[in-house]
């Protein structure tokens, strides 16, 4: 009302007491900014902003601000330019004016349906591209009038089949985050940028006839074709300048194996589809790295039991620490660190593919269990020779690296489950190894030989750079240092320059995915931050095109490429979302042999460490990893990645010191104690976090937290790039750690507080879990002999154990299966369902209370001993049961039944009494204790689903099934007057994952997904014994053991 | 029936002590009760009320601040969705009961000794039920909107649910406030009148005259009185059991193990009677100390309220045998799994400490050395209330923190917010009963009149201080 109903009365008098300024109202307003379009109008905006008769005009417009602002505008003796824009902004575009969207200016495609009309409240989907460590993922974007809001996996792109991971999702949350930098700093005021390439640009017109001594170029791994062809005009052109790359999570060790084993680095990709039995070497290989998703649906489609297919893939693990992948293994092995390797060779010796130095198979190893079980996989390896797929830790030694090629090779693999391609990414002409690179970087910053440096696509080498290059000091040797990202960081504190960076939301570009498909980048919105792409500013500088646009530059690089009437399939790659068939970007394997000898290299060079590593008994092995949240730091500012509990731990908006229960007694360690960890001299203090299942002997320490400057994420969590040096960027053995026996709290969203409550609630939970039968399981050998031994377990009572009158449910019946078989526990879901439904997030303090809002969430149980455990995920969405106890308790009826069993919530109606969450089994309410939704943010508005409310203070929540979706189709149907398409309809997260685990759909008709899966043997009810009736139900997770293991492994 | 010193070798067996002291006639009851409405306000009220309202105002400061952020700066959370507020709720409700307890049921029973302790007993009713009701209400995620759960016509065209037993809440505790305070109020007429005749001030022969509605004792004025008194105390009786049955069903009625029990709604009406009693106790020793009313409510009085106690507190030990039994005997591992949670599980602290108070101390009753004790009577009264919050306490929240999915465990610890609420309404509790003791006379005056020797049974009015029948 403050805003749109003026109130006459003071405002009014003071004008009158004033001599009257020429009047000004919205109309002139209008008119003025009327022939002006986007990056113009703002600029009209400041123009206009500066007369007295626009302060008039607000000040009577809107006297919501007439009390702030003159006091705000005495004070700074006159208009603060920056406040006076940030209390108009929003007013304005309240206004009319065209202030909440900034549409591009050039033409982009939609995916699916034709721009010429945007409906009001109806989304459009572009296909579009982004990059997680230089490799891309192709993905729609959903916008509504030109805001993009969420990220849902293209469906054609070989990388995503219509999945994402968190990371995908969790982009328009960065986006749109107030904390980007918004302007362009000059030695720390606001500079321009105009000045920045007159400075710029004269000091590389000096250089440029030394033939460009003395510049240099920092990047992260670049896969752009068209980036790759502008560095190489560049360097063509100013031949002396060096291009140099640090992607601090890269696969180093994965280049070097290569390099070592082929001679050149190269890629190596997998087909899951295609393996029957898979071995993982301490690798996460389903939930990390640039192909994860595609991996995880092809490996899923492997394992998906149904009653007619009673066939599945085995998956054998030796992992050190838990992973996503290890929690689906048929047979899964806790070893240390080192032995994960010993096992490696030994398995080689095994293969014959080395030699054994005349000792046994087998022999090399150190752990009992692990003797019995190599032969055993090494038979069942080499009974699906060519089927099977070896798969090692693309952090794992370059040695053990070189073995599992090699193993690979020998039993036929390689062509069938494994492809060896030409590198996707491109590489600089100085080598790919990027440690060499930065290694040289340093020196030659040392030796004075660096005028400019310029940091491109968000590098943050101050705070990633390996420790023992001295980085920093370096950097402060060169004359002009150019930063340029997304946010103003550690690295961009010391530079002269910071440019803002465009999102790729943002941005024109292009990338390549795992397998080398390109795919365009086009922006969903203009650059809301006024953010440069590092094509535009690798064009303007060096290639004097003052005023190049990247989608300029992309679209000139594909002009000379594409073949046929460029036109035409220039749109049909922007909308397709890749460059398939015109030429087929997708690399062919290479059909590179092994270099004679580096099998045997590799495995002699393990020895010789092995010996090393017998000599030490009790030596400890600290791994650092990407975090799986927030990668390698870059992330670090997001708050959905932030507030998603890690797979493993559950923890949220920290990283902690993972031991293994055993170690942790050994060592004195105390869950949530302070702990020092020493490395060659290095020190670090982190956090203990005691994993079951994590091997003895195994520490791990997770990249990316403990960040120095960086908005809410600074000082979150323990930095662990001290210890990061370039002898070892991944294993660091010999570690030392010793408990500091000062107390951390750690926000973790299950099992909040295991240790207040004693140490035994985590194994009490998952003894509890199991006797309560949460998790259903078996074995394929049960299910062959047996189908009907889930049905024959279940406790569900008749449907006439209730006194109300039973339900008919006529139309649609809206339910939800998950199967339990194939979830890796990636977590996609949650975030995904976090961006669809305006999820707010509660922050640690909050978490600590046990307050966090996901909708759906991924439990995590442990069942056996605690060393050894075997681990499951269990998503948990709400069950909308049929018999719902929470709808019989609340006095309101905010909570009700639909006649399509969906279980409303009536966020209007809410009173807040919780007993809904009380008498909930499943506790899947969340209920609104603070004011969690920002509301204060004006940017934030623009990310919000304009199809969910916003829920205030004091109001239940809980997961709908998408309802908005669901009443999008039929609406859409009725209009088209046909019948809902049967599994068109899917809900956000069962799009988003990665391993169709999750089928959605109306159980009243057969044609649907979930019908069938419904149908299927293996379906139960989550505590149906309750006489809830849910309508989410899962699959029973079947495992596929080895016969010869079975009888050791107990029930696993 | 007036009890006056029995000739000796006549005492019943076993020993009776009498409901007043000897020596007093219907004019010194009149003086002694009536003195201390009436005379100057002694310094150690002032200090004592001044105490109870300050620790009001920490209810103020921890209700404003509740209100402006909101329900979060409680300790309640996922999975524990119902914390302080709710077992204060359930904890005032509770005391509350004796006062209907004593006014109806001993009234129709023709418990005699009932009469010095009622009037405060009701008072103290009243005030516990004001503080009981607010938790409700401001327990809400949106306090705000507290009226929709009450059936009234509306532009939303909504009825509350009435499956709900928060609903049924409503009802049994507004007709429960409703009819206490009634019951209260008709009670204090006659002895309104005596103030308004006795008191020298005009202002508070104006206020009292206002309160007393025109009373002057004629014979229609008693036997209307009577027959109103009488239909108050018969519609009150089914309240006492019907208050606490209602909110013990907020659990019954609800799935979750350790609150799904038949056993609910006679093991709460127990309970309360007991918490109220206690309570009772604990007011009563120390007023009768300060004022010298040991005449009135004698050790007689002190201990039948200990036996009472005694009574209902193995009752509810019953109750909590009959919890363990039938969680074992059901053979519902859920079931178990919560019972064997309560004593070995994160609370077992609590349910220990509650066992000692509610089960262990009480026995001491057992003995007559304790139960004519003024000072042992008033520790185990303590221990009692300590021991009932306790009770509530472990049903609400330990129930809670362990339920069906073991991914979705917690714990729940209160904040400085939830111990400034419950510490305040105890201010606000006590502000009320100073005020009471105060400005209104603690002990039914008239009624006392008629069970000393001269008094008529159905009360005769007679205002000259000195004047005996």
């Amino acid at each position: 009302m403050d805003i749109l109903n003026p109130s006459k009365g003071k405002c009014g008098a003071e004008a009158a007491a004033q001599p009257e300024p020429a009047r000004l109202d919205l109309e002139t307003v209008r008119e003025r900014l009327r022939e002006k379009r986007g990056n113009e109008l703002w600029r009209s905006l400041d123009d206009l902003a500066g007369t007295p008769e626009f302060q008039d005009f607000l000040h009577r417009e809107f006297p919501r601000f007439a009390s702030e602002a003159p006091e705000e505008m005495t004070k700074t003796d006159g208009v603060s330019r920056r406040r006076f824009l940030q209390l108009t902004s929003a007013s304005l575009a309240l206004a009319g004016l065209t202030g909440c969207t900034k549409q591009p200016n050039e033409a982009i495609i939609p995916y699916v349906k034709q721009p010429e009309y945007i409906v009001p409240g109806r989304p459009l989907f572009f296909a579009t591209t982004l990059t997680h460590g230089g490799y891309a993922r192709g993905v729609l974007a959903e916008s509504h009038m030109g805001r993009p809001t969420k990220i849902e996996g293209n469906p054609d792109h070989p990388a995503s089949l219509g999945a994402t991971d968190v990371f995908d999702q969790a982009a328009v949350l960065t986006l749109y985050d107030p904390e980007r930098s918004q302007s362009i700093v000059h030695n720390g005021r606001i500079g321009t940028w105009g000045a920045f390439v007159g400075e710029a640009g004269a000091r590389l017109r000096a250089l440029e006839a030394l033939g460009g001594e003395g510049v240099r170029i920092l990047t992260g791994t670049i896969t752009s074709p068209t980036m790759a062809a502008q560095l190489q005009d560049l360097l063509a052109r100013f031949p002396n300048a060096r291009w140099h790359q640090w992607e601090p999570a890269g696969s180093h060790h994965g280049r070097a194996a290569a390099q070592a084993a082929f001679g050149q680095p190269l890629e190596t990709r997998y087909d899951f589809g295609a393996a029957r039995v898979v071995l993982a070497l301490d690798s996460d290989v389903l939930t990390r790295g640039p192909g994860n998703v595609r991996y995880q649906r092809d490996f899923a489609r492997t394992r998906r039991v149904r009653k007619d297919n009673l066939q599945m893939s085995r998956l054998y693990a030796v992992e050190s620490v838990p992973t996503n992948t290890g929690t689906l293994a048929d047979h899964r092995l806790p070893l240390p660190a080192p032995e994960v390797e010993v096992f490696a060779l030994a398995l080689a010796q095994a293969l014959g593919v080395v030699s054994g130095g005349g000792a046994g198979a087998g022999d090399v190893l150190a752990d009992a269990r692990a003797k019995r079980w190599l032969p055993v996989i090494a038979a069942d390896l080499k009974a699906n020779a060519g089927a099977a797929l070896v798969v090692a830790d693309e952090y794992a030694s370059p040695a053990t690296q070189v073995l599992v090629h090699a193993i690979n090779q020998a039993l036929g693999n390689t062509g069938r489950t494994v492809f060896h391609t030409a590198p996707v990414e491109v590489i600089p002409a100085n080598g790919a190894d990027q440690v060499e690179s930065m290694r040289q970087l340093v020196a030659d910053m040392n030796a004075g030989r660096v005028e400019l440096l310029l940091m491109l696509g968000g590098v943050n080498p101050l705070y990633t750079a390996p420790a023992d290059l001295g980085f920093t000091q370096a950097l402060q040797k060169v004359d002009l240092r150019v930063h340029h990202g997304l946010y103003e960081d550690e690295t961009s504190e010391y530079c002269h320059w910071h440019i803002p960076a465009a999102h790729e939301l943002e941005s024109w570009g292009d990338a390549r995915s795992f397998d080398g498909t390109v795919s365009l980048m086009q922006p969903l919105i203009d650059p809301l931050y006024s953010g440069r792409t590092a094509i535009e500013i690798l064009a303007v500088l060096f290639a004097n095109r003052a005023d190049a646009t990247s989608y300029e530059v992309v679209r000139d690089h594909w002009k000379t490429l594409l073949v046929g009437d460029f036109e035409a399939a220039w749109k049909k790659a922007l909308h397709d979302g890749l460059i398939a068939d015109i030429p087929a970007t997708q690399l062919p394997p290479a059909g590179a042999s092994m270099a004679g000898g580096a099998a045997q290299a590799a495995a002699s060079a393990m020895v010789r460490s092995l010996q090393q590593v017998r000599q030490h008994p009790g030596m400890v092995t600290l791994r650092l990893r990407p975090d799986p949240m927030v990668g390698d730091g870059s992330l670090a500012p997001n708050p959905w990645l932030q507030e998603l509990p890690k797979p493993m731990t559950k923890l949220t908006w920290d990283n902690a010191l993972t031991v293994g229960p055993a170690m942790a007694e050994r060592l004195k360690l105390v869950h949530e104690d302070m702990a020092e960890v020493t490395w060659n001299g290095r020190k670090v203090k982190a956090a203990v976090w005691v994993l079951p299942g994590q091997a003895e002997g195994t520490a791990e320490l997770t990249l990316g937290y403990g960040r120095r400057r960086a908005g809410r994420a600074t000082g979150l969590g323990f930095d662990a790039y001290p210890l990061r040096t370039t002898q070892a960027l991944w294993n660091l053995p010999g570690a030392e750690i010793r408990p500091l026996g000062e107390r951390y709290s750690f926000a973790s969203t299950q099992n909040h507080h295991a240790l207040e409550s004693g140490a035994e609630e985590i194994p009490l939970a998952g003894n509890e879990a199991e006797r309560r039968e949460l998790i259903r399981t078996g074995t394929l050998e049960e299910l062959r002999r047996h189908p009907d031994f889930i049905q024959e377990e279940r406790e569900k009572p008749a449907p006439d154990e209730t006194l109300y009158p039973p339900v008919e449910y006529k139309g649609h019946a809206w339910g939800m299966a998950i199967d339990l078989n194939v979830c890796t526990g990636c977590s996609s879901c949650m975030i995904a369902c976090q961006a669809e439904n305006n999820i707010p997030v509660v922050g640690k303090e909050q978490v600590l209370r046990g307050r966090e809002m996901h909708w759906i969430r991924v439990d995590r149980y442990y069942s056996g001993d605690m060393d050894d455990p075997r681990i499951h995920n269990q998503p948990v969405p709400c069950m909308q049961c049929e018999n719902a106890p929470c709808e019989v308790v609340c006095p309101v009826a905010a909570t009700s039944h639909s006649d399509e069993g969906l279980n409303d919530m009536v966020y209007n109606r809410c009173v807040g009494t919780r007993y809904c969450s009380n008498n909930c089994p499943y506790k899947v309410r969340r209920f609104n204790f603070l004011r969690y939704s920002d509301r204060d943010t004006p940017v934030l508005a623009l990310l919000q689903n304009p199809d969910v409310t916003v829920r205030m203070r004091g109001v239940m929540e809980k997961c709908t099934y998408c309802v908005q979706r669901i009443e999008q189709a039929k609406i859409e149907s009725k209009v088209e007057n046909r019948p809902i398409p049967a599994n068109r309809l899917q809900t956000a997260c069962q799009q988003a994952c990665p391993t169709e685990a999750i089928v959605f759909g109306d159980i009243n008709d057969p044609r649907w997904e979930v019908t069938k899966w419904k149908a299927d043997p293996l379906n139960y009810g989550l505590l149906e014994e309750l006489n809830t009736r849910p309508r989410t139900t899962y699959l029973a997770k079947i495992s596929n053991p080895n016969p010869a293991l079975e009888a050791e492994h107990g029930d696993h | 029936m007036a009890t006056i010193d029995p000739a000796p070798g006549t005492l019943p067996k076993p020993f009776k002590p009498p409901v007043v002291a000897p020596g007093h006639t219907p004019g010194t009851v009149t003086d002694k009760i009536s003195s201390v409405v009436l005379r100057r306000t002694p310094k150690w009220w002032y200090i004592g009320f001044g105490v109870s309202f300050l620790i009001l105002m920490v209810f103020l400061v921890s209700v404003s601040w509740l209100l402006l952020k909101g329900i979060g700066v409680w300790g309640v959370n996922q999975p524990v969705g119902w914390g302080f507020a709710i077992v204060n709720f359930v904890w005032w409700i509770g005391i509350g009961h004796a006062g209907t307890l004593i006014s109806a049921i001993l009234l129709l029973l023709r418990q005699e000794w009932r009469t010095s302790i009622n009037r405060f007993a009701e008072a103290m009713t009243l005030f516990a039920v004001a503080c009981a009701g607010m938790y409700p209400i401001l327990h809400l995620g949106r306090p705000w909107l507290a009226y929709w759960l009450f059936p009234y016509p509306n532009t939303m065209g909504m009825w509350p649910q009435f499956r709900s037993p928060l609903i049924w809440d409503v009802f049994a505790v507004s007709t429960y406030a409703t009819v206490s305070a009634l019951f209260w109020y008709v009670g204090l007429i006659p002895d309104l009148a005596t103030l308004r005749d006795r008191s020298r001030k005009r202002v508070a022969k104006v206020i009292y005259g206002f309160f007393a509605m025109g009373w002057r004792g004629s014979a229609a004025h008693w036997h209307n009185y009577e027959t109103a008194y009488l239909l108050l105390a018969g519609l009150a009786t089914p309240l006492v059991v019907s208050v606490h049955t209602v909110v013990s069903f907020d659990f019954a009625i609800g799935i979750v193990p350790g609150w799904h029990a038949t056993i609910f709604p006679p093991y709460f009406v127990a309970g309360a009677i007991y918490a109220g009693f206690a309570m009772v106790l604990t007011l009563a020793i120390p007023l009768r100390a300060v004022f010298g009313l040991q005449d009135f409510i004698t050790m007689r009085h002190l201990q039948n309220m200990g036996k009472v106690m005694l009574a209902t507190g193995l009752i509810v030990v019953y109750g909590y045998t009959m919890e363990f039994f039938f969680a074992w005997y059901s053979g519902n591992h859920l079931e178990r799994f919560t019972f064997l949670n309560r004593i070995t599980g994160p609370y077992r602290y609590h349910w220990f400490a509650l066992i000692f108070c509610n089960a262990v101390a009480p026995q001491l009753l057992w003995f007559r050395r304790f139960r004519t004790s003024p000072f042992w009577l008033f520790v185990i009264s303590i221990i009692v209330s300590v021991g009932m919050w306790l009770e509530r306490f472990v049903i609400v929240i330990t129930s809670l923190h362990r339920d069906f999915l073991p991914s979705s465990w917690g714990m729940y610890k209160g904040t400085m917010w939830d111990w400034g609420t419950y510490i305040g309404t105890i201010g606000l509790f006590l502000s009320l009963l100073f005020l009471f003791i105060r400005f209104l006379p603690m002990i039914s005056i008239f009624e006392m009149r008629t069970i000393v020797p001269g008094g008529q049974q159905g009360g005769e009015y007679t205002d000259s201080p000195g004047e005996q029948a």
